[in-house]
């Protein structure tokens, strides 16, 4: 039992940091189709990421132990992040470590770290970076933490495989407050994974970007984790939406090999629909000026505090 | 006699005498460096640890008892008490005075004080700090009224000579005025509580005050004045003016002690007031904290965003912290009043909790600006940077407190929001229409204080330490000595182990939630490592599990990376686009990083810009940014005492024979009132 719970673990990892890159090659494919061009390849993620391991580091002359340390601080937190959110399976040892809240600030733990790596160069563009990345951070984790807290009031936990069998178990309702949140989740997770409304991850102009920026100084293997632990924080990002908005499917009750290869196509087919629909909504929508992007998530906190306020007036949906 | 080994109050109180004694053998020789500001710290340190020992073995034994001091008036003696509240501060007070303490014996070298001539003298300052410490300490022990009201008024002297310490400096007195000024107000405050609290006995010993018969609007006076008076010390918005200014103007140990201690005995107070002397709260007090809380601490945090002396910043996070503390006594009386006792330990087990980590974290790092300023001589954070380069103990040890007071698992600030995120959360189960729904609403507020920390902690370190000198007299900044490392080290430490152990915390504290709330911290699925003080829910949290997978994760990345690919590493010059030209001006300063915070909450400062125009010689740029409520509460109070003193002056002519005519009309009128009579 011991031992089939930690396989499940160390496979529920291993998918996350496979599929992470997968995904965002995906989201970047479904793009070019969107926008009429030609699709690069899956696996283009991947191939940068060898590419980038296998050059050498080149690091600034000032700059210290923290900015080497820190993309493997990122890279770390962005995996335990991973085995802790009920991706595949509800019932890991990780999962009791760290609830929703310890989650959020495990990512804001990532966030800080990147920021100051980005100040310790002392280029303009990296405190630029630093500053609006903290920017977008402090507005955007309130707004993730109402999400979490409408929805563990729904499910008296803030325990996330809890949240998520308690929402996959009950009666297939639509829950007003859980639309309102939902709407609030996807934009937090637009600006937290520097996507269009808030940010470019095609850009390198000087004055519109936020997460280049930090990058900046980055090379080789150093770039190489940090651009794999931004991936793996759009792929935990979505694991969180799927865990508390489309539950169905990950393995509960037992973990043995056939609940696991389950949730595994599950999983690959929730990927692929998120995947399109953020690729449709970045090709919609235009980027916003910098000094929007507090107007972007301050309509993200007030649709989850809406959803908060709908649960509280209109308590619980009827249930069986 | 009572032997010290039976009776842990008789040795706390010897220990504080002991502390009387250090400050007192300061004065044999005041200006000797050596002696009175390095052996007497040591001295005053292993003292305090001694006090935390002793106060934590008391707490965990469950002691209480009381002892009648033979000092004080001749009907008055000084009544004290030991209980599971006063210990659990006690062990506070007494272990982050050991850092600072530590600290402070390599701190006070005499440099900046004497070489000027402008400063104390080392003895004099290790007598005003003892004196400090031991104040405190009786104010956590008193059991009577008045015992505390003359140590919290010791208290506040001493702590107001730390604050002048620099005293030639016009700024620092005004701050210390202040501070002075608002210190008796909250006195006031306070005593009227206690005249209110004896309910018409006249017995000011606390054991009366908790049999006494109040009226409900009369208890309920006496919880707004004790809030008003705990708050004004505490820096409770609207009382927090003084505290950003008196709390940078003293020397960094002293600011260490005055946020992180000093302010928790004003929660001390409030807890002891509200909980344990007036027995049993009623619900809609808790709503008054609550509120004021929680407007504390976002706007402590805004505040701390935007400012540009490195003390300051700290100063205003403080406010924030007081407000979340405050936030989570509010919530306890609530959910006491509202007859959930199990929930009101919960959101008072997140308050002692905090109390404990801010005081560890805070102190930190004050001192760790103590060193800075030492070895630049510069508080603008407009000048600093770079700084982990030339002083990296300092930077390492400071990242640890940084982190912690950024509310960043798994170390100890974390811990204590997470606790107060899920009492927040059971605010829906209260039963009382309207207010159920507003309560979680508080959890967003916590959220965004807690999120802007994190800013503030970003700018705080990323400015100071990381990044290029700002200034090229920077080059010579040379890193602390021995004792402050040590100092800086053992409350680092103690982030960590609050960090790490919150299962044993918890337990620890739940003596005192049993006192005041009548019910403990039970773990639920005990483990020694899974936090899960929550009841009804299966919510846990395990900080050495997640510190141990990403340590784990960690290292095998770093071995995987050298294994498959390679470790080497090119030094060059800075790319920043192909640039070029890069000069330290470039970075943001101070002010620009908080930018998109004076943007965001604008409404919140009054800001007085200078922009240049395009056809200046010389063009400037200057923003200053204040507070609205000096100029909307604070100025027109001031202009009401002073037309209410010139009031009063007319009737002072200054001239004899007036006065002898006041004396005369008055003698009349009384002899006519006792023959009408």
């Amino acid at each position: 039992m011991k031992t089939a719970a930690l396989a499940a673990q160390l496979l529920e990892i291993a998918v996350a940091l496979a599929a992470a890159p997968l995904f965002l090659g995906w989201l970047n494919q479904c793009r070019a189709w969107l926008s009429n061009r030609r699709a690069p390849s899956l696996l283009l993620p991947f191939r940068q990421l060898r590419k980038l391991f296998h050059k050498d580091a080149v690091l600034a002359r000032n700059a210290s132990p923290l900015f080497r340390a820190a993309p493997y601080v990122v890279f770390g937190t962005m995996v335990v992040a991973a085995g802790i959110i009920p991706s595949l399976s509800a019932r890991l040892p990780l999962v009791a470590a760290a609830d929703a809240v310890a989650l959020v600030g495990l990512f804001a733990t990532a966030r800080v770290f990147l920021s100051l790596a980005a100040m310790d160069v002392g280029t303009a563009f990296g405190t630029l970076g630093a500053r609006r990345e903290m920017m977008v951070g402090f507005l955007a984790e309130p707004a993730l933490l109402m999400v979490i807290f409408v929805a563990s009031l729904i499910s008296a936990t803030t325990a996330l495989p809890a949240i998520s069998e308690h929402l996959a178990t009950r009666t297939l309702t639509i829950d007003p407050a859980l639309a309102f949140t939902a709407v609030a989740f996807t934009l937090v997770l637009l600006a937290e994974n520097a996507r269009i409304p808030v940010d470019n991850p095609a850009t390198h102009l000087e004055l519109t970007m936020i997460h280049e920026a930090m990058l900046l100084e980055y090379s080789a293997r150093h770039l190489a984790l940090m651009e794999w632990a931004s991936q793996l924080r759009l792929f935990n990002y979505a694991c969180i939406g799927f865990a508390l908005f489309i539950p169905w499917g990950i393995a509960t009750r037992e973990i043995g090999p056939a609940g696991l290869a389950l949730a595994v196509p599950i999983l690959a087919l929730k990927l692929a629909a998120a995947g399109a629909g953020l690729a449709l909504i970045e090709t919609v929508s235009a980027k916003l000026r910098i000094l929007r992007a507090p107007e972007f998530l301050a309509t993200a906190f007030l649709f989850a505090v809406l959803g908060m306020l709908v649960r509280g007036l209109l308590g619980a949906p009827p249930s069986p | 006699m009572i032997s010290s080994v039976s009776s842990p109050l008789a040795a706390c109180l010897a220990l504080l005498a002991a502390w009387l004694a250090v400050g007192v053998a300061g004065l044999v020789r005041p200006r000797d460096v050596r002696y009175a500001g390095r052996a007497l710290f040591l001295v005053g340190a292993l003292i305090g640890a001694a006090l935390a020992v002793i106060a934590a073995r008391a707490l965990l034994a469950g002691t209480t008892e009381s002892l009648v001091l033979p000092v004080g008036l001749p009907d008055l003696p000084f009544h004290t008490r030991l209980d599971a509240l006063s210990s659990a501060f006690l062990v506070l007070l007494g272990a982050a005075s050991a850092g600072v303490s530590i600290f402070s014996a390599g701190y006070f070298r005499g440099g900046e004080t004497l070489a000027s001539g402008a400063g104390t003298a080392p003895g004099l300052l290790g007598l005003q700090y003892h004196v400090f410490l031991a104040s405190m300490g009786l104010v956590l022990l008193a059991d009577d009224a008045y015992a505390f009201m003359v140590a919290w008024e010791l208290m506040a002297l001493s702590s107001y000579f730390l604050v002048v310490t620099q005293h030639r400096i016009p700024e620092i007195r005004g701050a210390g005025f202040l501070y002075l000024l608002m210190a008796h107000v909250g006195a006031i405050s306070i005593l009227l509580a206690f005249g209110i609290l004896q309910g018409g006995s006249w017995q000011f010993t606390f054991d009366a005050m908790r049999t006494a018969h109040l009226s409900p609007a009369w208890a309920a006076a006496a919880f707004l004045l004790a809030l008003v008076g705990f708050g004004a010390k505490a820096g409770l918005v609207p009382f927090h003016v003084w505290l950003p200014e008196a709390h940078p103007a003293a020397p960094s140990p002293a600011s260490a002690l005055l946020s992180g201690v000093m302010l928790k005995t004003a929660v001390y107070g409030l807890l002891r007031v509200a909980f344990d002397l007036l027995k049993d709260p009623v619900w809609w007090w808790g709503l008054v904290p609550l509120a004021a809380g929680l407007l504390t601490a976002l706007y402590g945090a805004v505040f701390a965003a935007v400012q540009t002396d490195m003390k300051r910043l700290l100063a205003y996070s403080s406010i924030e912290n007081v407000g979340l503390i405050f936030a989570g006594i509010g919530l306890a009386i609530i959910f006491l009043g509202t007859g959930s006792p199990a929930l009101a330990a919960l959101a008072l087990g997140a308050t002692l909790y905090h109390c404990l980590n801010h005081a560890v974290m805070k102190s930190l790092l004050f001192l760790s600006t103590g060193s800075v300023l030492h070895a630049t001589g510069e508080r603008n954070l407009g000048r600093l940077g770079g700084l982990i380069h030339r002083m990296p103990s300092v930077a390492v040890l400071s990242l640890v407190g940084a982190l912690a007071l950024a509310g960043l698992p798994p170390l100890n600030g974390f811990v204590s929001e997470w606790l107060l995120l899920q009492s927040f959360l059971f605010g829906g189960r209260i039963p009382r229409p309207f207010v159920d729904l507003l309560i979680p609403m508080g959890a967003a507020v916590v959220a965004l204080a807690a999120a802007l920390a994190g800013y503030v902690m970003v700018k705080f370190y990323g400015v100071i330490f990381l990044g290029q000198p700002r200034e090229p007299s920077l080059a010579h900044a040379h890193d602390c000595g021995i004792l402050e490392r040590v100092g800086l080290g053992l409350l680092a430490l103690a982030c960590v182990l609050l960090g790490l152990a919150p299962v044993q915390v918890i337990a620890a504290l739940s003596p005192v939630t049993r006192l005041l709330a009548g019910s403990a911290l039970a773990q639920h699925g005990a483990t020694w490592w899974l936090l899960a003080p929550v009841p009804m829910r299966t919510v846990s949290y395990g900080p050495l599990a997640v510190l141990l997978v990403g340590g784990i994760v960690i290292a095998l990345t770093v071995l995987m990376v050298r294994l498959f690919y390679h470790g080497r590493v090119r030094r060059a010059r800075a790319w920043d686009c192909g640039f070029g030209a890069l000069t330290p001006r470039m970075q943001d300063t101070a002010e620009g990083f908080g930018q998109p915070i004076r943007n965001i909450f604008q409404s919140f400062f009054r800001i007085e810009r200078e922009l240049p125009t395009p056809t200046d010689r010389q063009p400037r740029y200057r923003i200053e940014i204040a507070d609205r409520l000096w100029r909307g509460l604070y100025e027109p109070l001031g202009r009401a005492v002073e037309w209410l003193a010139d009031a009063v002056a007319i009737v002072q002519r200054g001239r004899l024979s007036t006065y002898l005519l006041y004396s005369f009309v008055t003698l009349t009128l009384l002899l006519a009132l006792v023959l009408a009579a």
